[in-house]
């Protein structure tokens, strides 16, 4: 094949290093033998990720190791052959059993199965059933899989037109009878997802399960795989007709929690084990041979398909965290730029300092709705405890109990989706839909033991982490 | 089987024997090369333990390597023992990588110019599929730094084929059916993978290679040292063979034997291939069937098999047709064509209990052999094929009948490409598949590293010496070769230059002090600081002038370190008597022997050795040892010597 009819030929190159591709006639996947001032070096020219500076080319050796070639010391390049790389998972037909539960896997952009993406060194999900069953196939025992990507994007950029399209084609997938319907989301976000639908779907006859990894799918201590198998199982075979995260409960490959959306959060930036139910136990766990309930006050599983789908959201609304010495022009700016709604993560009970007062005042005065959470994420809003507090509350900003700041900027947006009337947005907050307030905190849901104590140390020799 | 002194260069050279190494040796950093945990010794406790299993991926170029199907095959629960001393939550692959350890990258950096490799500008990192468990990301972050480098060796030179820097992986306590368990204590730390051509062509070689580049590495004065901390694997093929690779052999003297079994097992195995080509035995002729034949074994009495069918797990048996008496091949000293299919069947089907197989014309009593005949009949077996029976849980007897049937098909083949490990007694047995390039694909969590020039030239004019240059300029200043190759490691190789520089000096007897007396003094537990060393020069500046014989200079030595307060010239005075005089000799040495039995008729040479030993015990550093021998060589003669 000729240079110039090849495609994509300089991927990733720019500037010197560009040039010194096109001075020698190489590009790409160009099998070459290389004479530098450093020595001389043969291998298979890569793409170079964008990220990267101008003054090198990447070589693949014989050896399988990438390097870097400075291109002001190269002094001659041939080529002696061309070698474009072909990814390919390994793809076989998803098997079909009349009698297994049928679970659609929409995709939004989380890994699965993956391969790289050499523009951006990063990783680019394989997701057809096919795609899936090559790289797990453990899912054909469970169901009978379809898969449909919705969206390809980091979850970082998952925002209201995703949140609505998911949260119809969760609409689609009762309607049609699937048994179970499984999330991929990339877990940065996947809380927020997990909340807000919470609130647009509501009522569901089966379990919608959203799930992710931590460690990407082309390592092979991914968690993907055991989170994939985990939350199928759970959509495919389970009681729970609720939103749930399912993530890793240890770091250890063992088993999966089942977190209900409205108190999950990611805790850690990295661990496997980041997401945590927050003021209450989980609604369960899953490995692959079962599913096990933690309680029975969830909604079970239904044949009907009398789901609510109620897919609005009103994107003015901005979470506010308070730090001592916040001064009110944070405040006034939002107001200003014609947001509604304002949910203030407070510090202990819910506070903040006094010179924000004034700036409370004019935005409930405005119409803004402000509601207080708390940034200790566990525990309730108690704004009587203190004077500061009621001083608060008169102001016009509304506790909003256990909530968590996330879920609470998502069910603000969600209520103002439907109306900006303060008392009906006031009832809609305050009345629990999806267990995003509680009535009552158990003693074990605020367990963060600490790492030192003897009978922490005892309890984690015991147990695998 | 002929063993390693039974064969000569030659013989090597008829086999076609070719090796590399690949030497991975621990740097003294301070931390770990992708977090901040520090780089200490081991230490066996822990106080938590995490799980993992392993799954293939693909790699870069798309395919799945095959060493990580073969491990994803053997499905394993791998144990992790982690201490908060030793590990974080980076080596646990719970946190992504910091930034690459500088230092480390110095000293790597370092020894590929020592090795004359040419140098990469800009480092990628790599992960390497481990699919063993070995590294809990189940991959290995790995650099190259240089390539095509060369070392001279004999007068000819030995390419050096790339230098590395990585992490190190795990240690394994335990490996029991289907769980695996590592210690990761050693996980993480900074070490140098040096890969030599395969152009060393006699085990002994092997052996001196290693030893030259350890040399080497050690010079910097910047790698650990001590119980594993540098590991060879050694790759070895002779003609029509297959590159096999022998991992982690800590000890270099272990070398050559493992070398030469190895050849010496590949040339039964391309044997074996020749027998089966004649019996017109191919990959195709072997079916890949098993049968379970729990119901006819079931009465058997051979313990093993019982015990297995007692716990309710099953017996599969499948044909080799044409291996009639193959299995019993030796293969090695008092190894057996058998241990290839027994040591696939362990590590791949987890049936670790010896033995995992039997089969029908073992030597051994085994099955009855009405039940063998039962069996041959069963799976229409006919005398020039082979049975061979295999028990386990059904999952695991199943993937072991499989395994007996790929490795039958490899024997048409030859030598399967395989990496294998070291036994004391030279042999070796399966590890696994020998992995190939597919397993490495870029490391997305660490952005590429420039070197730059500066940095190289920094570097460049610290780096210190190499072996081989250190050698000749000792041998320029009068050191005889084989001595300077002994002192290079030498702790004290600075005290032998200040004896070479002494006015007067003699090389030989100087290498001799620093390389045997002082060492067998350290040795016993001495402590030579400094201050000793100060006056060891002064000692030996002292027997440079001649003040004393060489028979007292470790005496002297000793009594140095022993006795720090007193000056050395007073030792001197003290220790070593006056110089008798040359007409005192005969009747010093007359005086020294009369009253001993020293007379020993017919053995000249026994007789001059026992008369000296009492002589010499008298007048040690008083005469001369030659002059003394005269006079008792003509005592001896009878001649007598005039008084």
């Amino acid at each position: 094949m000729s240079i110039d009819v090849r495609k994509d030929q300089f991927k990733g190159y720019r500037g010197p290093a560009l040039e010194a591709l096109k001075r020698f006639s190489v590009g790409v996947w160009s099998d070459v033998e290389v004479e530098s001032s450093r020595g001389n070096f043969k291998g298979i020219i890569l793409p170079r990720s964008e990220t990267a500076d101008d003054r090198h080319i990447v070589m693949k050796l014989r050896n399988g190791y990438n390097v870097g070639l400075d291109v002001s010391t190269l002094t001659a390049v041939r080529e002696t052959g061309y070698r474009e790389a072909h990814y390919k998972i390994p793809e076989k037909a998803f098997p079909f059993d009349p009698v297994k539960p049928n679970v659609i896997l929409y995709g939004t952009g989380g890994t699965i199965a993956s391969r790289l993406d050499y523009r951006t060194g990063a990783v680019i999900p394989a997701f057809s059933p096919g795609e899936l069953y090559g790289s797990v196939p453990e899912l054909a025992d469970i169901c009978n899989l379809q898969t449909e990507k919705l969206y390809g994007v980091f979850s970082e950029n998952m925002g209201p037109e995703q949140y609505i399209g998911t949260a119809q084609a969760i609409g689609r997938a009762i309607a049609e009878g699937k048994d179970g319907v499984v999330i991929g989301h990339g877990t940065d976000t996947m809380h927020h997802t997990a909340a807000v639908l919470s609130f647009m779907v509501q009522n569901s006859p089966i379990p919608i399960v959203l799930v992710g990894s931590q460690r990407s799918s082309d390592r092979p201590s991914s968690d993907a795989a055991l989170n994939l198998i985990n939350a199928t199982k759970t959509a495919a075979e389970s009681d729970l007709a609720e939103i749930m995260v399912c993530m890793f409960g240890p770091t250890s490959d063992e088993y999966c929690l089942l977190h209900r959306g409205t108190r999950v959060r990611k805790m850690h930036s990295s661990y496997r084990s980041t997401f945590r139910t927050i003021g209450d136990i989980p609604l369960g766990m899953v490995d692959p041979e079962c599913v096990v309930t933690f309680r029975d006050d969830y909604s079970k599983r239904r044949k009907d398909r009398n789901v609510i789908i109620d897919p609005v959201f009103d994107d003015r609304v901005s979470i506010v965290y308070y730090y001592p010495a916040m001064k009110p022009d944070i405040i006034d700016a939002l107001v200003d730029n014609g947001y509604k709604g304002i949910v203030i993560a407070g510090t202990g009970l819910g506070h903040v300092n006094k010179p924000l007062y004034p700036a409370l005042k004019r935005a409930c005065d405005r119409g803004l709705h402000v509601y207080m959470t708390v940034q200790t994420l566990w525990g309730y809003v108690q704004m009587y405890v203190y004077d500061t507090g009621r001083d608060i509350m008169e102001l016009g900003v509304v506790p909003a109990a256990n909530m968590l700041p996330e879920v609470a900027y998502m069910k603000l947006s969600w209520a103002l989706g439907h109306t900006h009337d303060r008392e009906e947005v006031k009832r809609m907050m305050l009345t629990p839909i999806a267990g995003e307030i509680t009535e009552r905190e158990p003693h074990d849901g605020y367990l963060i033991y600490q790492g030192g104590i003897p009978e922490v140390e005892e309890f984690i020799s015991k147990y695998r982490k | 089987m002929k063993t390693p002194q039974q064969m000569s260069k030659k013989d090597y050279e008829a086999l076609g024997f070719k090796s590399g190494i690949e030497i991975h040796q621990q740097l003294r950093t301070q931390r770990k090369l992708f977090c901040r945990c520090p780089n200490t010794h081991y230490s066996p406790g822990y106080d938590a333990e995490i799980m993992r299993h392993m799954r293939p991926t693909l790699s870069e170029l798309g395919e799945y390597d095959g060493t990580a199907l073969m491990e994803f095959k053997t499905r394993k629960e791998i144990i992790y023992r982690i201490s908060r001393h030793t590990v974080c939550t980076y080596e646990m692959d719970d946190t992504p990588p910091f930034m690459l350890n500088q230092e480390a990258l110095d000293i790597a950096l370092q020894v590929t110019m020592l090795l004359g490799c040419n140098l990469v500008s800009e480092v990628h990192i790599a992960r390497k599929q481990y699919l063993d468990g070995s590294i809990p990301t189940g991959f290995q972050r790995t650099t190259i730094l240089g390539v095509d480098g060369r070392i001279p060796f004999k007068g000819r030179t030995i390419g050096i084929r790339q230098l590395g820097l990585e992490e190190d992986a795990c240690r394994e306590v335990s490996d029991r059916g289907h769980v695996r368990t590592y210690l990761t204590d050693r996980l993480s730390i900074p070490l140098i993978e040096t890969v030599t051509e395969a152009e060393m062509t006699t085990p002994t070689e092997v052996a001196e290679v290693a030893q030259l580049l350890r040399t080497l590495t050690r010079l910097t004065g910047r790698v650990k040292t001590g119980m594993g901390a540098a590991r060879q694997d050694v790759n070895v093929s002779i003609r029509g063979g297959e590159r096999v690779e022998i991992k982690g052999v800590s000890r270099i003297p272990m070398i050559p034997a493992l070398c030469h079994y190895e050849a010496l097992r590949q040339k039964a195995l391309l044997e074996i291939r020749e027998i089966l080509r004649k019996r017109g035995v191919t990959k195709e002729t072997i079916a890949d069937e098993c049968r379970d034949v729990t119901a006819v074994v079931r009465r058997s009495h051979f313990t093993p098999l019982q015990q297995s069918l007692a716990a309710g797990q099953r017996a599969f048996a499948v044909k080799l047709p044409g291996f009639a008496g193959l299995l019993n091949y030796e293969t090695g000293p008092d190894v057996r064509f058998v241990r290839e299919f027994s040591g696939r069947i362990k590590v791949i089907a987890c049936l670790d209990r010896q033995p995992n197989l039997v089969y029908s014309d073992s030597p051994e009593p085994t099955l009855a052999s009405r039940l063998w005949e039962r069996l041959l009949r069963d799976m229409e077996a006919g005398e020039q094929d082979a049975l061979v029976l295999v028990w386990g849980p059904e999952r695991d007897g199943r993937t072991a009948a499989r395994e007996a049937v790929l490795r039958a098909r490899d024997a048409t083949v030859g030598v399967p490409n395989e990496t294998r490990k070291s036994l004391k007694d030279g042999t070796t047995v399966f590890e696994r598949i020998l992995p190939g390039p597919d397993r490495m694909y870029p490391d997305t969590d660490l952005p590429p590293l420039p070197i730059t020039s500066e940095r190289m030239e920094r570097i460049r004019t610290t780096m210190g010496p190499r072996p081989w240059e250190l050698i000749e300029c000792y041998h320029a200043k009068g050191v005889p070769e084989h001595l300077a190759c002994d002192l290079l490691l030498d702790a004290r190789r600075d005290l032998l230059d200040a004896l070479l520089g002494l006015p007067g000096t003699n090389p030989v007897e100087a290498t001799v002090f620093v390389g045997q007396t002082l060492r067998a003094l350290r040795r016993c537990g001495a402590v030579l600081d400094d201050a000793a060393q100060h006056r060891m020069v002064q000692l030996f500046s002292l027997f440079l002038q001649g003040r004393f014989a060489r028979e007292v200079l470790p005496d002297l030595a000793n009594a140095v370190v022993s006795e720090p307060a007193v000056e050395v010239a007073e030792l001197v005075q003290r220790m070593v008597p006056a110089t008798v005089p040359a007409s005192r000799l005969a009747d010093e040495v007359r005086e020294a022997l009369s009253g001993k039995e020293w007379r020993r008729p017919g053995h000249a040479q026994r007789e001059f050795l026992v008369a000296m030993g009492f002589v010499m015990e008298r007048l040690r550093g008083a005469a001369c040892g030659k002059e003394v021998a005269e006079v008792v060589r003509a005592l001896q003669s009878g001649k007598g010597v005039t008084p």
